[in-house]
């Protein structure tokens, strides 16, 4: 009852149970699925199917390569919004357009376009084996793959945030006597970082995920180029519902904790942000007073 | 008021009779078999009409052959279903009990009315002199075909190849694992399925033979430009025999039971025959197999009966987690 006092719009039970229910049919009801089916399977049979060698492998090569597909993204999706914020050239407009097509592409016509150009005989793979690099159906391919279905997210989190971030304080930075590192370390970077974080997030969560353009890229190799997905689809060929349900549910609560904490982790940095609480940011809190009285 | 119902009972039965004019059947069948059944719905539906005065439409749905069979599992209403492997008809008697167990012995050749083989897709000229299976297995070749785990196709491709070391060793099952281990070894991309594998090879340039559905190939030999690549036909190989069933409770509760019989009994007949054979199919019929001889190349068949036995154990020693094909990739 106290929350209630606390809302000054109306409909808040309504919309809560909307909510509830929505989030229920959309996303519970689904994964819960998942785990009853993967609760037909005593508790060692799960464990020698999750911990097999295969899935092991497979694990390391899903969770690997999206991690460093996540971070490419988060270095050049921040510099390639900075680009598209800041500065203006011609064809700026079709550039801008142009980050949203991994979105809409269907991942199989991805996969397939990626491995023409980066196979032994494609355009980029071919100089690429000339210098020893293989870079279709290795690990390579699978981050390539990665990389190309995340490059939205970073971009399309942080251009907003650095839309709203007013030029005179980078201004005031630099009358104030702040170098040009000081003044992107300490002004801008504390203010694009929780967008960014939930941009690296997404590009993360997105890439666990993906099947359709990895399966062309990666050549699916046991033990190699083999992705946790596939290995699901694989178990579901041969019938095998159970085993099929029992590495899915690794891959929900793997998954969920790495979203949970860095969830955590974002709340945490802008808090520590907003807060200025360490000795060396009180430098930067006058500057960023302006902004907090906006918001 | 009786002007109404009468109207409404004209009404009723136009519909009953405008039902039993036109009867929709749904046939859920693999890849390769696209071009096949284009040609066979027509002639059929020709030759129902003109028996039975009904118009039949026949609608397709093609995929992955066990991607096929658990759509079906999980309520895919196919009346009938026309699949690579009698397993993956197995599965769908035995997961959602849709037809009897003994669904094989219902039609002629184990319900098989067409059949095909396994042969080889090498580059022009066959730089690589590869002309048998024991070729594959050099060191530097490399093979393209698909997981057999994931692909119908590629199962019997496994089979060729483990058929040919089995009787070539006399039986011995350890020299023929090791021929199979070899093998695989020089396979560099699995891909997920036949069509997957064909489009490494040819598009990206991957490998230097492709191993793959006879029909594939010969279906296949002018649109992949017969300038670029040449079919190679080892000594022996296996006999596929894709299978086709009814599918009797869905057939019961549309009531298109007779229809869908004769549907895949027609299969059987000469033009049906015929029809397989212009695919490239091979044909059961001697006659017609007689007739379309010239286009099919001459290779001693084994079939999978006598190398290993039924599907169900074949899937058990080779494909089954932990398997035959498992273990090649399982680390020492």
């Amino acid at each position: 009852m106290t929350f209630k006092q606390r809302s000054i719009l109306p409909g808040f039970g309504l919309t809560l149970g909307f909510t509830l229910t929505y989030l229920s049919l959309i996303v519970l009801i689904p994964l819960s699925a998942t785990f009853l089916k993967a609760s037909s399977l005593s508790w060692a049979a799960f464990w020698h199917i999750v911990t097999s060698p295969r899935a092991l492998a497979s694990y390391r090569l899903t969770f690997g390569a999206s991690l460093i597909a996540a971070l490419i993204n988060l270095f050049f999706g921040m510099l390639l919004a900075w680009v598209l914020v800041r500065y203006n050239f011609p064809g700026k407009k079709i550039f801008d357009s142009m980050v949203d097509l991994p979105f809409a592409l269907p991942t199989a016509v991805a996969g397939i376009a990626l491995t023409t150009i980066y196979s032994t005989h494609g355009w980029v793979g071919r100089y690429l084996d000339s210098i020893g690099i293989k870079a279709a159906y290795s690990p390579l391919g699978v981050v390539i793959a990665l990389t190309f279905i995340g490059l939205p997210f970073v971009v399309r989190t942080v251009q907003p945030v650095l839309e709203d971030l007013d030029k005179e304080m980078e201004e005031a930075a630099a009358s104030l006597g702040a170098n040009r590192w000081q003044t992107f370390s300490r002004v801008i970077l504390p203010s694009v970082a929780p967008a960014a974080l939930t941009g690296f997030t997404m590009a993360f969560a997105r890439a666990i995920g993906e099947y359709g353009s990895v399966v062309f890229i990666s050549g699916n190799m046991p033990m190699k180029t083999e992705i946790t997905p596939l290995l699901i689809i694989t178990k579901l060929e041969q019938y095998d519902y159970a085993g099929a349900t029992a590495i899915a549910v690794v891959m929900l609560v793997f998954s969920f904790t790495m979203l949970l904490a860095i969830n955590l982790l974002q709340k945490w940095s802008s808090r520590h942000h907003h807060s200025g609480g360490t000795p060396e940011a009180v430098e930067g809190e006058a500057l960023h007073a302006p902004v907090y009285a906006e918001a | 008021m009786k002007r109404v119902s009468l109207m409404l009972a004209l009404l009723f039965a136009l519909s009953l009779s405008s039902a039993a004019q036109n009867v929709t059947l749904l046939n859920v069948s693999y890849d390769p078999t696209r071009e096949l059944y284009q040609d066979y719905n027509a002639a059929f539906a020709r030759y129902w009409k003109a028996k039975s005065g009904q118009t039949v439409n026949i609608q397709q749905s093609h995929g992955g052959s066990s991607k096929q069979a658990r759509a079906v599992i999980d309520g895919l209403e196919a009346d009938v279903v026309t699949l690579a492997l009698a397993y993956d008809i197995d599965a769908i008697s035995e997961r959602a009990h849709l037809l009897p167990a003994n669904w094989q012995s219902r039609l002629p050749n184990n319900s098989s009315p067409y059949t095909s083989t396994i042969i080889f897709l090498v580059r022009k000229g066959n730089p690589k002199q590869i002309k048998d299976w024991d070729d594959l297995v050099r060191p530097g070749i490399a093979i393209i075909t698909p997981n057999p785990k994931t692909s119908g196709g590629a199962r019997w491709n496994y089979l060729g190849a483990w058929g040919y070391a089995f009787k070539k060793n006399g039986g011995d099952e350890n020299k023929a694992k090791e021929f199979m281990s070899k093998l695989y070894k020089n396979v560099p991309v699995l891909d997920s399925g036949a069509r997957g594998a064909t489009t490494t090879f040819v598009e990206r340039g991957m490998g230097d033979v492709l191993i793959a559905w006879e029909n594939e190939v010969l279906l296949g030999a002018k649109d992949l430009g017969q300038d670029k690549f040449d079919i190679v036909v080892p000594s022996i190989s296996i006999l596929c025999e894709p299978t086709v069933s009814l599918v009797d409770k869905v057939a019961d509760k549309k009531g298109t039971r007779a229809v869908a019989q004769a549907y895949l009994e027609y299969l059987y007949s000469p033009e049906g025959q015929e029809i397989a054979a212009k695919r490239y199919y091979r044909p059961r019929s001697e006659a017609v197999a007689r007739k379309y001889g010239n286009q099919f190349p001459k290779v001693k068949l084994f079939t999978l009966a006598e190398i290993i036995g039924d599907w169900q154990k074949t899937n058990k020693i080779h494909f089954a987690d932990g398997g035959l094909f498992d273990q090649i990739y399982q680390p020492q």
